[in-house]
């Protein structure tokens, strides 16, 4: 092989190695992201009952229902519109009412969003940003709720 | 008085900086040598500097003076004492001091143990050194001063983010800083040898030992942030593919690329300007990792909080370093000599293969990364790139890369003959498709993957074993002979065989955990049972314990196999009072490499508590195969030829070694 034919072969094995990749990273961010709605957005938008999304908000105070087999139903609030969320499974230790989280799930034919993913905050100084960027949209957002900053956790 | 003690300190470290950042320059285009060896003082008084300044910060936590803002805001007089040495740097400004501690370390052994470096080549890498280290001085002192003083002070402090009072969060933070900084060394190396316009062998020869430090450090401080997830977080994930995960897994995946391409350059004298670029490319992510978790722009697990005129001061930081360092690479680099000739198949071959898997890899989880943000920069949507994105574009490119991970060291230098490579690798192959057929004949209902991905772990295992043997000799000549060779092998062979057998071991513990853990959600009242994996747990009931600085609820458990009492497991909830938070304390019972994981869930009204409970198999594997590759390293490192420093390129014998 002359140096050409070798310098084409590596470049012709690296530029087949980057389209594979290109085309992965394609395909999969077609099929595998997942948008963030606040519960307004989900209301007026309607999306098709089956789309995976997540939701960020305030849960609702006093809308925290416990029922068997580990199922939690509550409400997740951006202050303007309410969603209704069922959970079977054990919520994270910071979910609390009146506090921000964020749910993974899809929405089901009758407008309840079944989550499969619970996240809440892990500090309690702390608020997802999408919560704030949804609570600020509808003005229900006042400076200085999160309280104190330059804390990390890591 | 000590903490303004501290803080002058650092202000005489970035003073130092700056003489170290232009004096060494001068002296090089001056070819004044008193000019030069003033680079190797200021080094070495900058460590101490900034050592002084560290420790003023420890004993400001140690003796818990809530005077200083961050004290208050990170510390609690309650707090056991280990837990207030490891909250100086467990927030932004006392890890940013870490930061500089260890940057100004690195600097110090350079001039310390650089004694065999062409005098204008450590100037030069000493000076670049600097820049870096006074660009984060002034981000510490103008964004981040962790010395700020409050008025009045407050009498209690507001104490350490209870999930972060935790052993294996001590030591995580220290070795992920170690490894990012590290890459420094090779970063300045790099542009010390454009601004020279010269690079030979011996350059890689020097540069090598320090990244494999780096990733040494690295790769145990990924492995022990993973577990500490594990256990701490609660619900027994191990990787997230969480923003935060993957901007220490880029440097780890750009500098493993760098080690391997670094022996080329050593070895052959080619693949220079790559290597060159690999090492700007490793620190320029090590400084996007420190961008995207200091920044605050992420929303992750790990959850930050903090001040835009930081995130916009480490940008700058990183425009400047990262686009200067390429400009001065595409400026600089054409000057470089080509190095040597290979054929597509050889030892050299290999080794690009292997840095183009790895480069593109690391590339996915960067498009993976910064995409959503990007996204919602320009269009405001809002979307998150979880692990089915990872899984399907990151896995796919390791897999080949592992593939050909025991054909690498068995190929010859220049020209490798695959085929007799492939035959010697018969025994691994044979191991790996007896694997993959035991495991398709005994496990039932599981997808295609799982025996595969056991097979092609077992496979590189196999391999890196056969390297050695292959070596040695053994089965073909006397074990005496043996005995002997195996003694006289490079112990860089030997770090070779670990490294690639450590990263099968963690696939292993992978597969085997992706596929064969189970898990079981249940509401327990007191005297109930609950079965998983041949383990039956009962439930005895909760008692409530308090601790230095929290109340806890522990769920107690006894453990039985087959009716037998094995033993009792105590997950707990604790709650501290000071930050009104709760943290789960998991319980694991060890068996062999394998782990029953159990954490407590919320109590109901009529004492009844939800648990979790997992069975992992063979998890442990997943942070031994860590290990493994760090004992890879070590070997590696203590290697001959990088312990007694590289020779002078006319004493390089024509033959090459035959490793």
């Amino acid at each position: 092989m002359t140096r050409k034919q070798r310098r084409l072969a590596l470049i012709g094995t690296s530029l087949a190695v980057l389209a594979v990749a290109a085309a992965l990273v394609l395909s999969a961010l077609r099929d595998s992201i997942v948008f963030f709605s606040s519960p307004t957005d989900v209301a007026e938008k309607h999306p098709a009952p089956g789309t995976r999304m997540r939701i960020g908000g305030l849960v609702k105070p006093g809308s925290i229902e416990r029922g068997d087999n580990l199922l939690v139903r509550f409400a997740v609030t951006d202050g303007k519109t309410d969603i209704a969320v069922r959970y079977q499974g054990i919520v994270p230790d910071l979910f609390r009412e009146g506090q921000g989280v964020v749910a993974e799930g899809k929405v089901e034919s009758g407008g309840v969003f079944a989550a499969d993913t619970v996240l809440a905050k892990h500090d309690e100084r702390y608020m997802p940003r999408e919560v704030v960027d949804a609570l600020k949209k509808t003005g229900h957002w006042q400076e200085g709720d999160q309280k104190g900053s330059g804390s990390g956790s890591k | 008085m000590i903490p303004e003690l501290g803080h002058f300190a650092l202000v005489l470290a970035l003073g130092l900086g700056v003489i170290q950042s232009i004096v060494p320059v001068i002296g090089v285009q001056r070819r004044d040598g008193s000019l030069m060896r003033l680079a190797i003082s200021t080094a070495l008084a900058q460590f101490v500097f900034v050592a002084l300044s560290f420790l003023a910060l420890t004993i400001c936590y140690v003796t818990s003076d809530f005077s200083v803002a961050t004290v208050y805001e990170n510390s609690h007089s309650t707090m056991p004492l280990v837990y207030k040495f490891t909250s100086a740097w467990g927030n932004h400004e006392g890890s940013m001091l870490l930061w500089v501690l260890i940057l100004s370390l690195f600097g110090a052994l350079v001039a310390l143990f650089g004694s065999n470096l062409p005098a204008s080549l450590k100037s030069h890498v000493l000076a670049v050194q600097s820049w870096i280290a006074c660009a984060f001085y002034l981000f510490i002192l103008l964004t981040s001063n962790p010395f700020m003083r409050l008025v009045p002070a407050p009498f209690e402090g507001r104490d350490l983010n209870p999930i972060l009072q935790d052993i294996g969060l001590a030591i995580h933070p220290p070795l992920l800083y170690l490894g990012y900084v590290g890459f420094s060394i090779a970063f300045s190396f790099a542009i010390a040898a454009l601004l020279e316009g010269r690079i030979d062998a011996a350059w890689a020869r020097w540069v090598r030992p320090w990244t494999l430090a780096a990733w040494m450090c690295l790769t145990v401080g990924i492995a022990m942030g993973s577990y500490w997830a594990y256990y701490e977080l609660g619900w027994g994930g191990f990787w997230f593919w969480d923003p935060v995960e993957n901007a220490s897994l880029m440097p780890w995946l750009a500098g493993t690329a760098l080690l391997h391409s670094a022996v080329v350059m050593e070895k052959r004298n080619a693949l220079k300007i790559w290597t060159i670029l690999l090492a700007i490319l490793a620190f320029s992510l090590s400084l996007v990792g420190t961008f995207l978790v200091r920044s605050g722009v992420l929303t992750s697990v790990h959850t930050f909080a903090s001040d835009p005129a930081r995130g916009v001061f480490i940008l700058a930081i990183l425009v400047i370093f990262i686009g200067g360092g390429l400009s001065l690479f595409a400026w600089r680099a054409p000057l470089l000599k080509q190095g040597g000739l290979f054929a597509p198949i050889s030892r050299e071959g290999a080794l690009v293969l292997n840095n183009l898997f790895l480069t593109t890899a690391c590339l996915t989880v960067f498009v993976g990364t910064l995409y959503p943000l990007a996204l919602e920069a320009v269009t405001g949507t809002k979307i998150s790139v979880g692990a089915p994105f990872f899984n399907l574009t990151f896995g796919p490119l390791f897999v080949p890369l592992l593939f050909a991970m025991p054909f690498g060291p068995l190929l010859a230098w220049k020209r490798g003959d695959v085929l007799g490579v492939a035959q010697r690798l018969m025994a691994a192959f044979a191991v790996g498709l007896v694997t993959i057929a035991i495991v398709v004949a005994t496990a039932s209902e599981v997808s295609i993957l799982a025996p595969f991905g056991i097979g092609l772990a077992l496979f590189v295992m196999a391999g890196a074993v056969t390297d050695v043997v292959e070596r040695v000799g053994l089965f073909r000549v006397p074990l005496s002979v043996v005995r002997q060779r195996a003694a006289g092998l490079p112990r860089s062979v030997w770090g070779t065989a670990f490294a690639h057998f450590g990263i099968a071991v963690t696939l292993l513990g992978v597969v085997t955990v992706g596929t064969w853990a189970s898990e079981r959600i249940v509401g327990l009242k007191p005297s109930q049972t609950v079965s998983l994996s041949g383990f039956d747990l009962t439930f005895d009931g909760l008692v409530q314990r308090s601790g230095p600085n929290y109340r806890e609820l522990i769920g107690k458990f006894t453990v039985r196999r087959g009716g037998l009492p094995i033993a009792t497991m105590e997950p707990a909830k604790r709650s501290f009072e000071s930050r009104a938070t709760t943290t789960t304390e998991a319980a694991l019972l060890t068996r062999g490499f394998s782990q029953v994981y159990l954490s407590l869930g919320d109590v109901n009204d009529d004492g009844s508590v939800a648990v979790r409970l997992y069975y992992k198999p063979l998890v442990l594997l997943i942070w031994i195969g860590a290990i493994v590759m760090m004992l890879g390293g070590t070997l590696s490192l203590s290697d001959r030829r990088l312990r007694i420093g590289a020779p002078r390129p006319a004493a390089k014998p024509a033959v090459q070694p035959a490793e």
